[in-house]
């Protein structure tokens, strides 16, 4: 029974950091901007969290610098994207670039110094229940804050009239223009709060997954999460599901080489990108609702005429 | 208009001519890294390599680096621009350069090229590589003496000799102490990636492991081990800041005083390609201290650190492979060609080798 519980917490933390920077990535995507920085944003995230941590020795407002500095660093793509109107993908794979530059210049002096962790939950009483107590109260405080965001994301994006007026722009900013949406603005908001979601990201890899500073530690998760909100169909709810078939599968895949299993590592390693991919391509087999959830507008510049 | 132009023109000359002067004074020695020097791992130690050059030898020499160099024709550029720029040794740091090294260094006969871990040479091409299999010896008897469930967990990074020569030596160091130990082998086909080798280690402690060693180069599967109050070894570096009370001892790669021989030896004009496998006799392989073991596991491996000092090699006979058939006669040592080769597991491995 242990091992079961060790396992599904190893899973929560793998897909922790995947569905948060996928679920921001979805809000920039119904808006109908296509931001391909999200690796970028994430290692700032990483950067400036466990920085923040280490200098002051709080991880808690490590947390809070990893959000900001995601932030700041989505403002730049959205400062060139949406008021120079240059081209998405281009100014998206170079924020990617310049994070994972800038980031290994600002961390030099961090590397090879231990971190602070954020502790996880621990309620007395709650948590010491057999089972179910560490898997519902006793996890990192970032774990928790996925699960409201993917719900709050659920809720704001086809629940409420700000979020069907954001998916309205995606599908065609020049009607919305015409309505008299203010387009910019609502973009604006959105590529920030994608954000601040993939520098947090990123601050759960340096807090939480691997309490250290080093290069390149994001490793590609950033495309992951990239990938996962394609594969998702803009839908939060399967963007929930991929991260953690994503993460099942590659604990999965580990525990398989582990126990013994004669199946080759290169394939095994490769299962969790091929399982993850076929589940989505499954369950969003029909074709009109996948049309229907594709923002129309994205990736296409926008400069209103007055 | 003319006569200025011409002053100009003097001018410029004379200065670049001083430049010159001034950069032939002191020596330019380059490395080439394939990964960043911020991994505290393989490439980190290599620059504190370079630093230690520019610590001991000061004023005549000026170093330069370029990093996240990927192995291949990308690499060739690298090592052209850098012989280009006026560098006079440079090294190339992983296997990967070979080829690349070989290529440049026909077209720069005056610049004098080093190539760790190859076995390509050429008049002015010299290799060198460290026998990390020493200290994973040493790391299978501690980690025989320490583990209690007598398993010990292992993350590897691609089936190349290096690593499995590894795999081999610190399983004839545990069997040495406990024969029938066991080591769970996981492959995550990434030399660096820390989610995922924290995710390994996890998998191995929930497997009944209780010691993890890893062939990766990250500090995360030694934080794992100290969250969960189990040991492990570090790598490359010494990570003991990262775990205090879970790291037993690292195998630490310090090429500073090779480098130093090296460059001064460039310096004099003595400099001869060669062809070096530094050991822990070299000062190359050092063991971080042996710490969070009783005394009698530590004296043991002072002691085999000290008889491996002498000369002796852990892949020394009676020694039989994974399948069971002789390799080596009691007696026989395997000779380096054969170690650096490897592709086979020796017998009691528990797993079975990615082709």
């Amino acid at each position: 029974m242990d091992i079961t519980v060790n396992i599904l917490l190893t899973i929560a933390t793998a897909a922790t950091p995947l569905l948060i920077a996928a679920i921001g990535e979805l809000v920039v995507e119904r808006s109908g901007v296509l931001n391909l920085g999200v690796e970028g944003m994430m290692i700032m995230g990483a950067v400036g969290g466990f920085g923040a941590g280490y200098l002051t020795g709080s991880p808690w407002i490590g947390l809070l610098a990893a959000i900001a500095l995601g932030a700041v660093f989505s403002l730049l793509f959205a400062v060139m994207t949406l008021s120079l109107a240059t081209n998405q993908v281009a100014t998206g794979l170079s924020l990617t670039l310049l994070g994972l530059g800038l980031s290994g210049m600002m961390g030099t002096s961090f590397v090879g110094q231990p971190g602070a962790r954020l502790p996880n939950l621990d309620i007395p009483g709650l948590t010491a229940i057999p089972v179910i107590g560490r898997l519902l109260f006793g996890q990192d405080p970032i774990f928790y804050i996925s699960i409201a965001l993917t719900v709050a994301v659920m809720w704001f994006l086809f629940k409420t009239r700000t979020g069907l007026t954001l998916r309205s722009i995606g599908d065609s900013h020049t009607s919305a223009h015409a309505l008299g949406i203010k387009v910019i603005r609502y973009r604006y908001l959105a590529v920030i709060f994608g954000g601040a979601c993939a520098g947090l990201a990123g601050g759960h890899l340096s807090l939480v997954y691997t309490p250290q500073w080093v290069e390149n530690m994001t490793a590609g998760r950033g495309w992951i999460a990239l990938a996962l909100v394609v594969f998702a169909s803009w839908r939060p709810w399967r963007v929930l599901a991929g991260a953690y078939i994503f993460g099942a599968v590659w604990i999965g895949q580990l525990h398989a080489q582990a126990f013994g299993i004669p199946v080759p590592s290169q394939l095994l390693s490769s299962l969790p990108y091929l399982a993850t991919i076929v589940v989505l391509v499954l369950i969003s087999r029909n074709k009109r609702l996948t049309m229907m959830n594709t923002p129309a507008s994205l990736g296409q510049p926008f400069v209103p005429d007055r | 208009m003319k006569k200025l132009l011409i002053a100009l023109m003097t001018a410029a000359a004379a200065l670049s001519v001083a430049a010159t002067a001034e950069a032939q004074e002191k020596l330019k020695a380059c490395w080439v890294y394939t990964g960043p020097i911020g991994d505290f791992g393989y490439s980190y130690q290599h620059d504190q390599g370079r630093l230690d050059v520019e610590k001991a030898l000061g004023d005549k020499v000026e170093t330069a680096y370029l990093e996240n160099v990927s192995e291949g024709p990308d690499a060739d550029r690298a090592f052209e621009r850098l012989a280009r720029e006026g560098c006079k040794i440079i090294f190339g740091t992983s296997f990967g350069f070979m080829d690349p090294e070989v290529k440049v260094a026909k077209k720069f006969p005056d610049v004098m090229f080093e190539h760790a871990t190859g076995y390509k040479t050429a008049e002015n091409l010299g290799i060198y590589n460290a026998r990390f299999y020493e200290g994973r010896y040493i790391l299978g008897q501690i980690a025989a003496k320490q583990s209690k469930s007598g398993v010990a967990g292992y993350i590897v990074s691609f089936p190349i000799p290096e690593v499995v020569m590894g795999i081999n030596s610190f399983m004839l160091g545990a069997q040495s102490i406990k024969p029938d130990f066991k080591a769970k082998i996981v492959w995550i086909n990434s030399w660096f990636d820390p989610g995922k080798e924290a995710d390994a280690a996890k998998a191995l402690f929930d497997q009944g492991a209780d010691i993890i060693v890893q062939h990766t180069d990250s500090t995360a599967p030694l934080q794992v081990a100290e969250e969960r109050g189990l040991q492990g070894f570090g790598q490359s570096s010494d990570m003991i800041k990262f775990a205090p009370k879970a790291q037993l001892t690292s195998i630490v790669d310090d090429w500073g005083p090779y480098y130093i021989g090296r460059v001064n030896a460039a310096l004099d004009g003595t400099w001869k390609p060669g062809n070096v496998w530094l050991g822990i006799k070299d000062g190359a392989v050092k063991m971080a201290p042996y710490t969070n073991m009783p005394d009698d596991v530590k004296a043991m491996a002072e002691a085999t650190e000290k008889k491996i000092v002498e000369g002796w090699n852990p892949f020394t006979g009676p020694i039989a492979k994974q399948d069971g058939t002789p390799w080596l006669k009691d007696g026989e040592v395997a000779d380096d060609p054969t170690l650096l080769g490897m592709n086979f597991y020796v017998k009691g491995v528990d797993d079975k080798l990615p082709q």
